[in-house]
């Protein structure tokens, strides 16, 4: 089997790409090739992260990576979004940490937080001294945030929160977490720091999808913060749906990187193992599914390569992402089980990596909005009707 | 301490490799290019070398303007200033060598530390070239290298063993495979090399004989494998191994 991280550039995309922008995305894909592959099977089985490698991660200027200043590398957004694809051609619950820590967390106190509370977590996150979560979801609210029930109310000079959050990645090893909370004007967020009296984390486990990555439930018992926890600048659900939208992007970029890596396998497999008098690569349904990946992995790229100087213009808009995001994750699922059926027996186990990615992908497909969710979204945007209540 | 590191840009390690079918040479349509593995860890022992003590790393190479780019990698790497030395003509490892010696000369460097060999041609003899030219003392297939004042001492790869060897700079080293891991280009380091001094020289204009004296004459694939075939028993295979393999 040749390497499985190798790009796939039907149409010649990288003479778009500028020099620098294929060193990020080579240096990323060098990392992962030598970090993460030899070590990313045992920490599926284990349900483990891979944490010895968030030094490595931070030295390479992945944290928030797209940000200007505070520490942060400053890349532009197509460099962003091939280190998310290359990311994800290793695990998915790679890219989910470094998205979480960088599009959710980092963003979130970027754009809602006071020139103090950047200067004071920023650096420290893009180091990775600090870990971030973001707790939006809660048990019963997943598509409709809105719903929320954690509420805040102010105590004196500070803060109380009470409420519950859930399938919050990274929530147990985050040593802040970005709480949304009610307030009487509406929505808004907090940074709950590990260890404030009340708040606690607890993983979710049994999970059959990202099992690299930690998942865990927030829980938030009377807990006291200070004025400074509060950001400012979030008012309202737009606040939480802005950083949504940061990690949106970084995810369309990496379902490419696990539907490459997907197809990568499916080919050099086909092509090797050999069934009746020739190798399977050369039987017709075998070729109509190659073509296919091939296809809707080249289709992806194009429109990820789009959406980013779009946003790199200004000029993305909520509903671009959520078309790029809506596609490339449904499309790259359906890659992975292709992919899966083309290595028959060999396809269910971790010898190929073809079955983790798409387990992953089950959960890619879910989070950030559902294929459905996204399909509303697109909706309301082509009519002007909203479906969603 | 001064360090001009040539590096020399090669097809990525993970492509698969088509000869021409005339043979004239490979296939360059989908081929990655990189730097040189060995010359990635010159890069490496140069910028480790630096951070001990304090000093300059130069980056050299000859070739294209295209090889620009392995260039802005190691200035992302960390290396300070680079120069690319062009031509569009397929120079010989003694003309790239004399370039090399040449640029030397010109910006009297304590060190020149390059990879052993590039992993396309295998030559394995631009740097003990160089060395010869300048008339500088050489330590080859480095494995370790200490410095104390102006003496280095290298520990060489031999058959069967290791060997400690010492000079005084300036000198040259070529470097083998377990010296050191190379660092990755971080993004902040490519962000930076973006504004670093990357010179153009024309090949021609350094006045050094370029005519080559070593022509390829072809390229051929390796040979298929042929598949093996199974023996009954440990009696035959030994009775093929001396018969047929003659092995034996």
């Amino acid at each position: 089997m040749s390497d499985l991280l190798r790009d796939l550039d039907f149409f010649n995309l990288d003479d778009l790409l500028t020099a620098e922008e294929r060193m990020a995305r080579d240096s990323v894909k060098q990392f992962v090739r030598r970090e993460v592959l030899p070590s990313v099977e045992k920490h599926f089985a284990g349900e483990t992260f891979p944490k010895e490698l968030i030094p490595q991660m931070a030295e390479l200027g992945m944290f928030g990576a797209n940000l200007k200043g505070y520490g942060c590398a400053g890349m532009n957004n197509v460099a962003y979004g091939l280190i998310m694809q290359e990311l994800e051609a290793g695990d998915s619950g790679l890219r989910s940490f470094a998205s979480v820590q960088s599009a959710l967390s980092m963003y979130a106190i970027y754009a809602n937080g006071t020139e103090e509370q950047k200067r004071r977590f920023l650096p420290e996150m893009a180091k990775g001294k600090l870990i971030g979560c973001f707790g939006l979801t809660e048990p019963d609210h997943g598509s409709d945030p809105g719903g929320m029930e954690t509420r805040a109310r102010k105590d004196g000079d500070g803060w109380i929160l009470n409420g519950t959050k859930r399938w919050i990645t990274n929530g147990s090893i985050a040593d802040l977490a970005i709480v949304w909370a009610k307030v009487d004007e509406g929505i808004t967020g907090f940074v709950v720091e590990r260890g404030t009296p009340g708040f606690s984390a607890r993983d979710i486990h049994g999970k059959f999808s990202m099992r690299a990555s930690i998942t865990s439930e927030l829980i938030l018992e009377d807990v006291r913060i200070p004025r400074t926890a509060h950001l400012p600048q979030a008012r309202g659900l737009k606040a939480p749906l802005g950083c949504l939208t940061q990690a949106r992007y970084g995810i369309a970029w990496g379902a490419i990187g696990a539907a490459r890596s997907c197809y990568q396998c499916a080919l050099d497999y086909t092509k090797s193992r050999k069934q009746f008098t020739r190798p399977l690569a050369g039987y017709q349904l075998v070729q109509a599914k190659l073509v296919e990946m091939l296809t809707e992995i080249t289709k992806a790229q194009m429109v990820c390569l789009r959406l980013a100087h779009l946003k790199d213009q200004g000029k993305m808009r909520p509903e671009h992402v959520s078309f790029a995001k809506r596609n490339n994750v449904n499309e790259a699922l359906e890659i992975a089980r292709h992919a899966r059926d083309m290595l028959g027996a060999n396809g269910i186990v971790n010898e190929y990596p073809v079955i983790r990615h798409m387990l992953n992908l089950e959960t890619v497909n879910t989070y950030e909005g559902t294929f459905d969710v996204h399909t509303l979204i697109l909706g309301r945007d082509v009519t002007g009707e909203s479906a969603f209540d | 301490m001064k360090i001009l590191v040539p590096i020399k840009r090669v097809p990525d390690p993970a492509t698969t490799i088509r000869v021409l079918p005339d043979g004239s040479g490979i296939a360059t349509d989908n081929v990655k290019w990189v730097i040189n593995p060995f010359c990635e860890i010159a890069i490496e022992e140069a910028l480790r070398i630096k951070e001990k003590q304090t000093g300059e790393v130069i980056l050299l190479t000859v070739g294209q303007t295209t090889w620009q780019e392995q260039l802005r990698t190691g200035l992302a790497m960390g290396a300070d200033r680079a120069i690319l030395v062009k031509t569009d003509a397929a120079l010989d490892q003694l003309a790239i060598a004399r370039i090399i010696a040449k640029v030397a000369g010109d910006e009297k460097p304590d060190l020149v530390i390059l990879g052993k060999q590039a992993i396309d041609d295998d030559s394995n003899q631009v740097g003990q070239i160089v060395a010869e030219t300048l008339a500088w003392p050489q330590a080859t297939f480095a494995s370790k290298v200490e410095f104390a004042g102006d003496k280095c001492t290298v520990i060489r790869e031999v058959d069967g063993g290791l060997e400690t060897i010492a000079f005084k700079l300036p000198g040259l080293i070529t470097t083998d495979l377990r010296l050191n891991e190379p660092r990755y280009a971080s993004l902040p380091g490519i962000m930076k090399a973006r504004k670093k001094e990357l010179k153009e020289v024309a090949a021609d204009s350094l006045g050094v004989d370029l005519a080559p004296k070593l022509k390829i004459k072809r390229l051929d694939a390796p040979p298929k494998r042929q598949a093996g075939r199974k023996v009954a028993s440990v009696e035959e295979l030994v009775q093929v191994l001396h018969t047929e393999a003659k092995a034996i």
